[in-house]
C-alpha cells in the first residue's frame, strides 16, 4: 500500500476519534445557532422572571371600612388589618355600593353597633369579624384563651418555588427533543446522513454524539436556570445535589431518545415538528408545569403519572422542595427508565439512515 | 495496491432495480479497469445515480452482482467503506461548520489518508480553510465535497454529477482535479449528463439510457462507431430540397432534416463538402448557411436513441 500523502502533523489520537469529532461538531453547530441559544438559556429564565413577578407574594390585604362615629372609628383603628375612614351614614352607603369600602359600621339603638356589608363578599365577612372583635375589645372584652400568630413566609411554599422545577423539566424536555429532532431531520433532508453513512463512520457514534453533546449542554442549561432561581428568588434546593444531577441526566437521556424516535423516519422539518408538538403538547398541559397535575380528575391520574414529563417534574419537586433523595423518587425514576429504554430500542430499530 | 491485482476495480453483472412502477436499472453490465476514469453518460432519469449508489452500497439492488476491488458488500462492507471515496449527487454539508472542521470530521472516520489540511490543499481551498461552508460558492462547495471523498486516500472514487450546476470556470477547475486524481493511479467512476465532461475526463465512456448501457468504449471509439467523424449542417433557405441524392453522396452516413436545416453525418469533410456543393448546384439551390464540426458523444447518443442528452 503506497502512501500517496504525508500524514501531516501527528494529532492527538483521542481528539481525532470519530465520536469526539461528531460530538464537537454538534457543539459547534449549536453555539453558532443564536435561536437555539435563546430557547435553551434565555427563554426559561425570562419565563421564570415574568411568572415570578406576576405571582409574587403580595402583602396581606388591609380591608377598607367606613365608621359613622368618632368612637367607632377609634375602636376599629386598633385593628391593623382594617383601614378606617370616617364617613356619614349616607356617604358610607355610597362607598359600600361603589366597592370603596367593604363594610360600614354605624351606631344603632341603645348603644349597639350595626354592620352593613354584603354577606356574599368574603372580604365583607372578614371585615365583619375583625371589626366586631375590635369593637368588643375596645369595650373591655377579655379573650378567655390567649392566642398568638405565627406567619408563614418560608421559601418553598411560594408559587415561584413550585414553578421552577416545572420550568426546569419543561426546558429539559423541549431542548432535548428539539435539539436532537431538528438536527437529525435537517441532516436527513440535506442528505448529510446518507453522506455520512457512505463513510466508515460507525452508526452508533452518530446517534451517540447527539446524546453526548446534549449532556454537555445540560450542565450549562440546568446551571443557568437553577442559578438564576436561587439568586433571584431564593428557590430552595433541599434534596441531595447528586440526586438532582442524576435526575437531570436521566431525563435528558430519556428525552434525547424520545427525540431520536420522533425524528427516526421524518424527512421534512414540517413533519418532524408536527410530531414533536403532538408528543409534547399533552405533557405541557397535563404534567403539572404551571399547576399541580393533581387537579385533573382521578381517572386520568394513572395516565398522567405515566407521562415522562410528569415523572420528571414530580421527582424534581420532591427533590428540590421536600429534600427527597433518589430512593424516595424511585417510582418516577422507574417510569423514566422505562421510557428511556423503550424509546432507545424503537429509535434504533426504526431509524432511517438516508 | 488494487491495480496490481488482475481483477477489475468494479464489475457489475445483470444489475436490476425497480421503484414501484419505474425500472431504474434494467439488466446493466459494466467493467471498470484499475486506474482508469470511467464515465457513465446519460440523460436525467437514465439510472446513473441508482447504479452508482448500488455500487456504493447505499442502495440494495433487486438482483445482480456487484464486485468492487474484488470484494462484495455483503461480506466486506467495513473494508470497502475504508477504501472508497464517495461524492453524492446533491449532498449539502453542514452550513455552520468551517471547511477545516468538515474535512477533519470526515478524516476521523478513516484509518489512513492525508491530514485534513493536506486534503484541503489538494482541492485548493487553503484560503477558505476557516470559512463557513454556508459562505462558499457552488464550485468551492463541490471541491470541499471532493476533499471529503479524498480524505480516506481511496483506491476507487465515485463521483455523481461532479459539475452539475457549476459555471464553466468552476467546471474546468473540477475537471483538472479529477485529472490529477487519475494521474495518481486512482480508479474513478463518474456520472454525468454533459457530453463534454465525459469526453474531457473519461478514458472510457458507457452511454446509458433507460437503465441500460447502450454503448461502451473510448470517446474516440464511440464517435467512430456511428461511422461519422464530422457533421455538416446547412440550410437552403425556404427552398424545397430533395435530400434523397444527398444520402447517396460519398462518405455520407446519415441525413436528417429538422426545421429547414439539414444535418449530415460524414466520414471525411474534404470529400463530402465538395460533393454537397456540387449536388446543390445541380438542384439549383442557394446555400444560406453552412457549418461543419467534429462529431461528439452527443451525436452518438442522438444516433443511438434519436433523442438529445438534455431535452431543453
Ligand atoms: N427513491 C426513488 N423512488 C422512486 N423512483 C426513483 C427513486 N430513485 C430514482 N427513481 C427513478 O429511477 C429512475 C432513475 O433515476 P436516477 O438513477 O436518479 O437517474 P439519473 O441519475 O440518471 O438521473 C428515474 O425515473 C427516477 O425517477
Ligand atoms: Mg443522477
Amino acid at each position: 500500500m503506497s502512501e500517496r500523502y504525508n500524514a501531516g502533523p501527528r494529532r492527538n489520537r483521542l481528539l481525532e476519534h470519530p465520536l469526539v469529532r461528531l460530538t464537537a461538531v454538534r457543539f459547534h453547530e449549536f453555539v453558532r445557532e443564536p435561536e437555539a441559544l435563546f430557547w435553551t438559556f434565555a427563554f426559561p429564565i425570562l419565563l421564570a422572571a415574568g411568572l415570578g413577578v406576576a405571582f409574587r407574594n403580595q402583602p396581606a390585604n388591609v380591608l377598607p371600612v367606613a365608621a359613622a362615629t368618632q368612637q367607632i372609628a377609634r375602636a376599629l383603628g386598633a385593628e391593623p388589618l382594617l383601614s378606617v375612614r370616617r364617613l356619614p351614614v349616607a356617604a358610607a352607603e355610597d362607598a359600600l355600593r361603589a366597592g370603596k369600602v367593604v363594610l360600614a359600621a354605624e351606631s344603632g339603638v341603645g348603644g349597639s353597633v350595626v354592620y352593613r356589608y354584603d354577606p356574599t363578599n368574603p372580604d365583607g365577612r372578614a371585615a365583619r369579624l375583625l371589626a366586631d372583635a375590635a369593637i368588643q375589645r375596645a369595650a373591655g372584652r377579655a379573650d378567655p384563651v390567649p392566642a398568638g400568630d405565627s406567619l408563614v413566609h418560608e421559601p418553598g411554599s411560594r408559587y415561584i418555588d413550585f414553578l421552577i422545577p416545572g420550568l426546569l423539566g419543561m426546558s429539559l424536555m423541549g431542548n432535548a427533543i428539539w435539539g436532537v429532532g431538528y438536527a437529525i431531520v435537517d441532516a436527513r433532508r440535506k442528505k448529510l446522513i446518507k453522506r455520512l453513512v457512505a463513510t466508515p463512520m460507525p452508526r452508533r457514534y452518530y446517534l451517540l454524539s447527539f446524546v453526548l453533546s446534549r449532556l454537555g449542554l445540560l450542565i450549562a442549561e440546568v446551571g443557568a436556570i437553577l442559578g438564576f432561581a436561587v439568586a433571584l428568588f431564593g428557590t430552595p434546593l433541599r434534596g441531595p445535589w447528586l440526586a438532582l444531577a442524576a435526575l437531570c441526566v436521566l431525563a435528558s437521556l430519556m428525552f434525547c431518545f424520545l427525540g431520536l424516535l420522533i425524528a427516526s423516519r421524518a424527512r421534512t422539518i414540517e413533519a418532524a415538528s408536527g410530531l414533536m408538538n403532538v408528543a409534547m403538547m399533552p405533557m405541557w398541559i397535563f404534567s403539572g408545569v404551571f399547576f399541580s397535575s393533581e387537579r385533573f380528575p382521578a381517572f386520568l391520574q394513572p395516565a398522567i403519572k405515566a407521562l415522562p414529563l410528569t415523572a420528571l417534574i414530580d421527582a424534581l419537586r420532591a427533590n428540590m422542595l421536600q429534600g427527597a433523595g433518589l430512593a424516595q423518587t424511585a417510582p418516577q425514576v422507574a417510569v423514566m427508565g422505562v421510557w428511556l429504554v423503550g424509546c432507545f430500542a424503537l429509535a434504533v430499530k426504526f431509524f432511517r439512515w438516508r | 495496491m488494487a491495480s496490481a491485482a488482475p481483477q477489475p476495480a468494479l464489475r457489475v453483472r445483470n444489475l436490476r432495480k425497480s421503484y414501484k412502477d419505474v425500472v431504474a436499472v434494467d439488466g446493466l453490465d459494466l467493467e471498470v479497469r484499475p486506474g482508469e476514469c470511467f464515465g457513465l453518460l446519460g440523460p436525467n432519469g437514465a439510472g446513473k445515480t441508482t447504479t452508482i449508489e448500488i455500487c456504493e452500497g447505499l442502495t440494495e439492488p433487486d438482483s445482480g452482482d456487484v464486485e468492487i476491488l474484488g470484494m462484495r458488500w455483503n461480506t466486506h462492507a467495513k473494508l470497502l467503506r475504508q477504501r472508497l471515496g464517495i461524492q453524492l449527487q446533491e449532498t449539502q454539508l453542514a452550513e455552520k461548520l468551517t471547511v477545516f472542521e468538515t474535512v477533519r470530521l470526515f478524516r476521523s472516520f478513516f484509518r489512513r489518508g492525508p491530514d485534513p489540511d493536506a486534503a484541503i490543499a489538494l482541492v485548493q481551498l487553503e484560503d477558505k480553510r476557516n470559512s463557513r461552508v454556508g459562505a462558499l460558492s457552488g464550485g468551492q462547495k463541490q471541491r470541499l465535497a471532493l476533499a471529503c471523498a479524498l480524505v480516506g486516500d481511496p483506491d476507487l472514487l465515485f463521483l455523481d454529477e461532479p459539475t452539475t450546476g457549476l459555471d464553466p470556470q468552476a467546471r474546468r477547475q473540477v475537471w483538472s482535479l479529477i485529472e490529477e486524481f487519475r494521474s495518481e493511479g486512482r480508479t474513478i467512476v463518474l456520472t454525468t449528463h454533459y457530453m463534454d465532461e465525459a469526453e474531457q475526463v473519461s478514458d472510457r465512456v458507457g452511454i446509458m439510457d433507460h437503465g441500460r448501457v447502450i454503448a461502451l468504449g473510448t470517446p474516440g471509439e464511440l464517435i467512430a462507431s456511428i461511422g461519422a467523424e464530422h457533421l455538416v449542417e446547412f440550410s437552403a433557405g425556404e427552398n424545397m430540397l430533395d435530400t434523397a441524392p444527398l444520402e447517396r453522396l460519398e462518405g455520407v452516413r446519415a441525413v436528417r432534416v429538422s426545421e429547414g436545416a439539414v444535418r449530415m453525418h460524414v466520414a471525411e469533410l474534404h470529400v463530402a463538402v465538395p460533393a454537397l456543393l456540387a449536388e446543390l448546384a445541380r438542384q439549383r439551390m442557394p446555400l444560406t448557411e453552412l457549418r461543419t464540426r467534429s462529431a461528439s458523444l452527443e451525436d452518438v447518443f442522438v444516433a443511438l436513441t434519436g433523442r438529445h442528452l438534455r431535452d431543453e
